[in-house]
């Protein structure tokens, strides 16, 4: 196994510089951290949720949380991957709170998906982005994302989306680093055979085999 | 190298992180096994769509407002002390 990504010591961030401004009361320093990661927030909790408005309840709640516990905050990690964590929380709580019932084990998941291989003779060609104008595009990542298990979307978000390290993601999420990897690997596998439906669909009422 | 092999390195291959003699074996793999090589291509540009894409983005004036809804309850959390939760 390859070592990956280490940790490099870095001086002071700018971010903590905020982080500490903020510790200390002042709040415009705070409201620039807001306004730096507001959009990521919204965007994981939209993503977990699936629901406009719970996302935006994410986005308040998970703010005033960081604020309130601010004095906890270690600085041992990156401010935003702390953040990202209680917004992780603060979503799973809605959905769980929606959807008690749909409390499944991930691990259970992992071990029963299939683990066949995919087979593919063709590869998507066009490429996707000229087959379908951006409001078809978007309709259809959508559908796809969200027939993802919740906790194979949230890796996904994660990493491919939002840009957290692997470690990152595992700190986030509680998790350990290879179930962050298994789970990326299955949700990468699952989003592209659910969106070779499309694309391929596309290509044989085209004419192609 | 097998295709499950493959598969199983797949994330890492992908992610660049792979030591050379590893990433070697599977770029071999690659040159001659045609479904990986799709596989592999698909899952790329899967990661690539959803990257450049704009699901879920906050518009601005939503935005305005949730930055004014939090920063006036953090104000009044400052006033009224530390609440317990």
């Amino acid at each position: 196994m390859s070592t990956i990504q280490p940790n490099i010591e870095q001086p002071v961030s700018e971010e903590m510089q905020l982080v500490r401004r903020a510790k200390r009361g002042d709040d415009s320093a705070f409201e620039e951290l807001v306004r730096r990661y507001d959009r990521n927030v919204f965007r994981i909790a939209q993503h977990i949720t699936q629901n406009r408005e719970d996302a935006e309840d994410v986005v308040q709640e998970a703010f005033l949380k960081a604020y309130g516990n601010l004095a906890k905050f270690q600085e041992q990690s990156k401010f935003y991957t702390w953040l990202v964590r209680i917004a992780v929380n603060e979503a799973l709580m809605k959905l769980r709170r929606r959807k008690p019932e749909r409390t499944v084990s991930l691990d259970e998941e992992v071990k029963t998906e299939d683990d066949s291989l995919p087979r593919e003779v063709a590869d998507w060609s066009p490429n996707p982005e000229q087959m379908y104008n951006q409001a078809e595009l978007r309709d259809i990542l959508t559908r796809t994302i969200q027939g993802l298990p919740e906790g194979f979307r949230t890796v996904f978000v994660l990493r491919d989306k939002e840009g957290l390290s692997t470690e990152e993601t595992a700190e986030a999420l509680g998790l350990s680093i290879p179930a962050v990897k298994s789970r990326l690997l299955r949700a990468r596998l699952q989003l592209r055979e659910r969106l070779n439906r499309y694309f391929r669909k596309r290509a044989s009422g085209d004419g192609d085999q | 190298m097998k295709c499950s092999e493959f598969l199983n390195e797949l994330t890492n291959y992908l992610d660049g992180v792979l030591d050379a003699r590893t990433k070697s074996e599977l770029d071999d793999h690659l040159a001659w096994c045609h479904n990986c090589y799709v596989v592999c291509d698909t899952t790329r540009k899967t990661i690539e769509i959803y990257r450049d894409s704009e699901l879920y983005e906050l518009p601005d004036d939503l935005r305005t407002r949730l930055r004014s809804a939090i920063m006036t309850k953090c104000s009044e959390h400052k006033k009224s002390g530390p609440a317990s939760s």
